[in-house]
């Protein structure tokens, strides 16, 4: 698997080239979420705007009014958590575009529970006209700049950054409202989003090997929630679905999922995997692991819907593993 | 659109302006009573202050809304951007036209009253004021007359404006914005978030005007949160800050006219909300929401009929 360095960084750059309208706004925090070098390329493009993040929501709202395209850039807790008000009534209220660069989304950040915006898709899902991207690797940030262009709209970006898995072929970029099927199988449909995608590739080969025929799927467009093929993938596995994401367990992919279950009266059994509340500061590893947001937990959850025990080992789910995200 | 460039003057006589203040003041007085209550106070505080924002300060174009109140255009969406934006009551934007962003939305009233009575909207669409369906609310939002933005929940339009004018400044246009605000809403931190970025980019094509009329839901501010010196906690934001009589028409108009070269104008004016309208001293300083009883109402129709209005 390859590992890819700082795409965002050099995707913002590239993507400000094409649209001269297109600004970013940095909270202090611009140099851990990748324009430090967008600030030198164009610094009359990159508006510090100090901590003050509810003054940065509004003041977006003012530019988008006037044809700029702003591109927010903080951590994501940040952006929904602290400024939900001025996000709703500055900015998603009359429909303006401007895109909120969440970066360290869920448990992807050390920095502990003030950092950590584990209910950012729950929260943000309530909010009309708002779009929701959560970016599952390289390829994905490649992807997402564009399409949250295309939007025209408000948009939430729950973005990767630094040392990023390429798992999706750079040729095929990532799609509004389109999930990616990634295993074909009719046992079980596992749906995952974020950095869980990776999870679940791991899962998913070792439980095919033990004889589970396994749809797999990643989505990344968490709002709105209509893909005909996850649908599709629903009515198809009838033994039941398994939801994995790095987000609290209410709220996000998994209750996505349940509306549409419900909407479309499919009998199905859910088991959704999700932080079950706050958490701590410490490693992405420790803490996907601590919180039960990995493989194994997904291997669990497959045991139970399908009533068998599977030979699989946690030695069997590692391969390649990396850490990432040391910096606050 | 003819009809309204042939009703928006241009040039109004300090007279002119009183009568137009007095013509806000009497209307929303006339809604108090036939209604049992509005934001009266507010009229009384910002009368002059309004009318003369609209005929002697800012530089608008001529309307380019309807004449006429229309029925509720929807919330904006992907499906709904080209709706009749509250704006287009200022006139149509141009490079070289002042924009007015409207922070404390509770004078929504105030508004509707100056633009009918400076030829922006029909007189008649006052009586759609309030009424279930329509686009002249209580408290305003984008498609109201006279509003840019959806204001109600404080302390958010005054970053918008600045943010429009950030834009506007980049773009080298002459116009200028302004943004009027309570007093109250300068308890909010995002006030002053805003005032330390404006300072900060330099916006000297923005200017904030305060309608300081101490007072606030739950009474006088200075009961409820010290916000003074307000010239002094401006300045030292990096605004240049003026204090004025906000109903005096000369001292406000020149207030505005204040040179303040790479810096944000803060024009600060002190107001009663009770000016005009003098029984309302009694309710001070509970006056965000003025009601009526059927006791009080000989009292204020006499006032009302004094001030030219009709037996209602």
């Amino acid at each position: 698997m390859k590992i890819e360095v700082n795409t965002h960084e050099r995707c913002m750059i590239e993507f400000a080239a094409k649209h001269p309208e297109v600004v970013v706004m940095s909270a202090d925090l611009g140099s851990s979420c990748e324009v430090k070098k967008f600030r030198s390329v164009y610094p009359d493009r990159y508006f510090t705007m100090g901590i003050a993040e509810q003054n940065m929501c509004s003041w977006a709202a003012g530019l988008a009014r006037e044809g700029y395209r702003p591109f927010l850039h903080t951590f994501s807790v940040f952006l929904y958590r602290r400024i939900l008000d001025q996000l709703e009534m500055s900015v998603a209220y009359p429909n303006l575009p401007v895109v909120f660069v969440g970066f360290v989304p869920g448990i992807t950040t050390p920095g502990g529970v003030s950092h950590q915006s584990i209910n950012d898709v729950g929260v943000l899902r309530t909010v009309p006209n708002m779009t929701i991207f959560d970016i599952g690797d390289a390829t994905e940030i490649e992807g997402a700049l564009d399409l949250a262009y295309d939007r025209n709209g408000p948009v939430y970006i729950r973005m990767l950054r630094k040392e990023v898995p390429r798992l999706f072929p750079a040729e095929e970029p990532m799609q509004f409202g389109h999930a990616r099927t990634l295993s074909e199988g009719e046992d079980i449909l596992i749906l995952s989003s974020s950095i869980c995608t990776e999870e679940a590739i791991r899962a998913t080969g070792a439980l095919k090997e033990c004889g589970v025929s396994v749809q797999h799927m990643h989505v990344s467009t968490l709002k709105p929630f209509d893909d005909p093929q996850i649908l599709e993938a629903l009515k198809k596995c009838r033994p039941g679905v398994v939801t994995i994401e790095n987000h609290y367990e209410i709220g996000g992919l998994g209750s996505a999922v349940a509306e549409m279950i419900a909407e479309h009266g499919l009998s199905r059994r859910l088991i959704r995997i999700g932080l079950p509340g706050y958490t701590h500061g410490a490693s992405k590893m420790y803490l996907m692991k601590k919180y039960g947001i990995d493989a194994m937990h997904l291997v669990h959850a497959v045991e139970e819907l399908t009533g068998k025990d599977l030979p699989v080992t946690q030695e069997l789910l590692l391969e390649e593993r990396f850490v990432d995200y040391l910096e606050v | 659109m003819t009809d309204s460039k042939m009703r928006t003057k241009t040039r109004y006589t300090r007279a002119e302006v009183q009568a137009i203040a007095d013509s806000i003041r009497r209307q929303i007085l006339g809604i108090a009573i036939r209604t049992g209550g509005c934001y009266l106070a507010q009229a009384c505080s910002s009368a002059e202050m309004i009318a003369s924002l609209y005929t002697k300060v800012m530089k608008l174009g001529p309307s380019a809304g309807e004449w006429d109140a229309i029925p509720f255009p929807g919330v904006p969406g992907p499906d709904n951007m080209d709706y009749q934006h509250g704006s287009l009551y200022h006139g149509v934007p141009a490079p070289d036209k002042d924009r007015f962003f409207v922070s404390c939305c509770h004078y929504a009233s105030v508004i509707y009253c100056a633009l009918a009575a400076t030829g922006r909207i029909s007189p008649k669409a006052l009586e759609k004021f309030n009424v279930d369906g329509w686009n002249m609310e209580m408290i305003g939002a984008e498609h109201s007359p006279g509003f840019e933005n959806t204001a109600g929940s404080l302390g958010q339009t005054v970053s918008i404006a600045a943010g429009t004018a950030h834009a506007r400044k980049m773009r080298k246009d002459t116009g200028r914005v302004f943004c009027l605000l309570g007093d109250g809403e300068l308890q909010e931190g995002q006030t002053w978030e805003c005032i330390q970025t404006a300072a900060y980019y330099r916006l000297d094509n923005f200017i904030i005007v305060v309608d300081a009329n101490g007072q606030q839901v739950e009474g006088a501010i200075e009961d409820q949160m010290k916000i003074e010196p307000l010239k002094e906690r401006f300045e030292s934001f990096g605004a240049k800050c003026v204090l004025c009589n906000g109903h005096d028409i000369d001292d406000f108009v020149k207030a505005c006219r204040t040179a303040h070269a790479g810096k944000p104008l803060v024009v600060v004016c002190r107001t009663r909300g009770y000016t005009g309208v003098e029984p309302l001293k009694e309710k001070y300083p509970f006056l965000h929401f003025v009601r009526i009883s059927e006791a009080e109402r000989p009292v204020y129709q006499k006032i009302y009929e004094e001030m030219g209005g009709d037996r209602l």
